[in-house]
């Protein structure tokens, strides 16, 4: 599979009804890497993920897939491209977990046309790449909330895309769900070379999975880069409004932030 | 691999299995008991006389009673229930909620209202009624989905939004009914209760030009309705066109509803519950239309028959699927409100 995609983000300004929410923005995905966009709640992490998966139309600026502004191709053309995973999809009442991974399928499938072999592989595929084989024939809405995030990253895999747009994947698991997912990402990056991006709200896990941080406040980018060279006390403090220390994380080698509150402060450490 | 790759196609296989067998039992089941509500009534004509009455052989007797009357009554109830059926289900699968149907959010009354009025106000008759009845219902429909209108549509707010705009065309109908005189009451009352009655082939025809011209464009907008249900945004990431698709739908499942309701009154429930029992029948994960037109045409043509045969009076339709569909209304609204509320 290529990983010769490229998408961005030019002079991007992007509201809510009449309220701005990101004015001028640029950014740029690697093609072939894991980006991660973290900041505070409301600083339009989502909204620019949004507007990157076409879903939100940009009042100034645009969004550039391989040269072309996104919004003038044909959206199943696109969909071939470029996946996307919402906050919180719904799944419909009952449906079985091969059905819903199927219907990541729909940009593939001409109007008429009937279900064809490559269908099948596909999520078979997926199926398997997320480690839900098992589950193919069951519920969707018997499943624990682990297994079901597995199963809607199935689906966007079944869509075959070389870029993969998540938003929160990981809110509403437990830990170890997260770094499940996570990993399963990362897998996906490695092997296929499928470049992703994702907004993520665990600023460590963010700093040890990203290849590329993004660090976003007031809908405006304060920095961007490794997250080795990116993640500082201050960068901390002007994100998030946190006093923190940076240490490097002894599992990965990444960053890691360990906040300061106001109590259970060792005097040792204090600034 | 290979091993998951073979239990996914045999568990697709046995889904697809299963949609086929339902629909054809169903199809076999119209297809049955119109035949049976052509040949009994006062007098019975065995399918033999049936058929030589249908293909335009003239048989003493059988030629007015089977071709005049029961034909056309029967084909009525077959297209007014397919398109309440197809309609309905349209709706509850767009705004994935069973309580969206057209005849609960206010489309129905929009046509039956508008109906009245041009009965007994304007003082129009025959197919002008209709007319005026259809862009009605879709004015309606159009005013519902700009009031619930709000960064999108929501299901419920619409289903709310529907109910007080149905509450309010029912006092219109009040309203107009208290001025009309008597004949055109008797005319206007044809809007309020669902009956296959007036049946006759310059009711039929109309219809039945609606239903195969709507039915094929909401066939092909299936697939993307489909995966509406998946929420806006993940059928938009799948290169759905979200907001036309939902215009295409809407339009063409009001124009059946609001020609069903021209056609045969606003027989009640049949769009609530077609929907739901196809889907109960079909299983999750398949397309709803085709089963729930054709449940729906069963259930219309089921219940005239009670309705005609089975209570010693006559009733017309729609009281006894209003008798039908009542029972589950409350069911449903009992179980929303065990599940914490949300509609």
């Amino acid at each position: 599979m290529t990983t010769e995609h490229h998408l961005a983000i030019e002079r991007v300004s992007l509201s809510y009804g009449d309220l701005p929410v990101v004015t001028a923005l640029d950014v740029a995905l690697p093609p072939g890497k894991i980006t991660v966009v973290v900041g505070a709640n409301a600083c339009g992490k989502s909204t620019v993920l949004r507007a990157m998966s076409r879903l939100l139309r940009p009042s100034e600026g645009r969004i550039v897939l391989d040269g072309r502004d996104i919004h003038r191709l044909p959206t199943r053309e696109v969909a071939r491209t470029l996946g996307l995973l919402p906050q919180s999809p719904v799944a419909p009442e009952g449906i079985v977990v091969a059905d819903l991974v199927a219907r990541g399928r729909h940009p593939h499938q001409k109007m008429l046309a009937r279900w064809s072999n490559a269908d099948d592989r596909a999520v078979a595929e997926a199926l398997a790449a997320t480690g839900v084989e098992d589950l193919a024939d069951r519920s969707v809405d018997e499943l624990s909330g682990g297994q079901r995030q597995r199963v809607w990253i199935a689906m966007a895999l079944a869509q075959q895309t070389d870029i993969l747009l998540l938003d929160e994947p990981t809110t509403f698991l437990d830990v170890t769900h997260q770094v499940e997912v996570l990993d399963l990402l990362t897998d996906l990056n490695r092997k296929r070379g499928t470049t992703i991006a994702m907004v993520l709200h665990d600023l460590n896990l963010a700093a040890r999975y990203a290849d590329h941080l993004i660090a976003l406040r007031g809908g405006a980018v304060v920095a961007a880069g490794p997250p080795a060279a990116v993640v500082t006390e201050q960068l901390v403090r002007a994100v998030f409004a946190l006093e923190s220390l940076v240490i490097t994380d002894p599992v990965s080698g990444t960053p890691l932030v360990v906040p300061q509150g106001r109590h259970h402060a060792l005097t040792e450490v204090m600034v | 691999m290979s091993a998951v790759l073979a239990d996914l196609v045999v568990g697709r296989r046995r889904r697809v299995r299963r949609r086929g067998a339902v629909v054809a039992v169903l199809a076999a089941l119209v297809v049955t008991i119109f035949a049976v509500s052509l040949m009994v009534g006062h007098t019975y004509y065995p399918l033999i006389d049936v058929w030589h009455v249908i293909v335009g052989d003239v048989v003493p007797g059988a030629s007015f009673t089977v071709g005049e009357l029961r034909l056309p009554r029967a084909s009525l109830a077959v297209l007014a229930g397919f398109a309440f059926g197809i309609g309905g289900v349209t709706f509850q699968t767009m705004l994935r909620n069973p309580l969206a149907s057209p005849d609960i959010i206010g489309i129905s009354q929009g046509a039956s209202a508008a109906g009245v009025f041009a009965i007994v106000v304007l003082g129009y008759s025959g197919p002008t009624v209709s007319v005026v009845a259809v862009v009605a219902a879709l004015v309606t429909a159009l005013l519902i989905y700009l009031l619930a209108w709000k960064d999108g549509v929501v299901g419920t707010r619409l289903v709310l939004v529907g109910i007080g705009i149905a509450a309010m065309l029912h006092s219109v109908i009040s309203w107009v009914l208290l001025r009309a005189s008597q004949w055109d009451l008797q005319v206007a009352m044809r809007w309020l209760t669902g009956s296959l009655n007036h049946a006759s082939w310059d009711v039929v025809i109309p219809l039945l030009v609606a239903v195969l011209a709507a039915t094929p464009v909401l066939l092909s907008q299936g697939r993307p309705l489909a995966l509406l249900e998946l929420g806006d945004d993940t059928a938009a990431a799948l290169g759905v066109p979200v907001e036309r698709t939902r215009l295409v739908s809407i339009v063409a499942a009001v124009l059946l509803i609001a020609c069903a309701t021209a056609a045969a009154g606003p027989i009640a429930f049949v769009a609530f519950l077609a929907g739901p029992i196809a889907a109960r029948l079909v299983g999750p994960g398949a397309s709803l239309l085709v089963p729930a037109g054709l449940v729906g045409a069963l259930i219309v043509l089921l219940a005239d028959q009670v309705g005609q045969w089975a209570l010693g009076t006559r009733y017309p339709v729609g009281v006894v699927t209003g008798a039908l569909g009542a029972p589950y209304l409350v069911y449903l609204l009992a179980r929303t409100n065990k599940s914490g509320g949300s509609l």
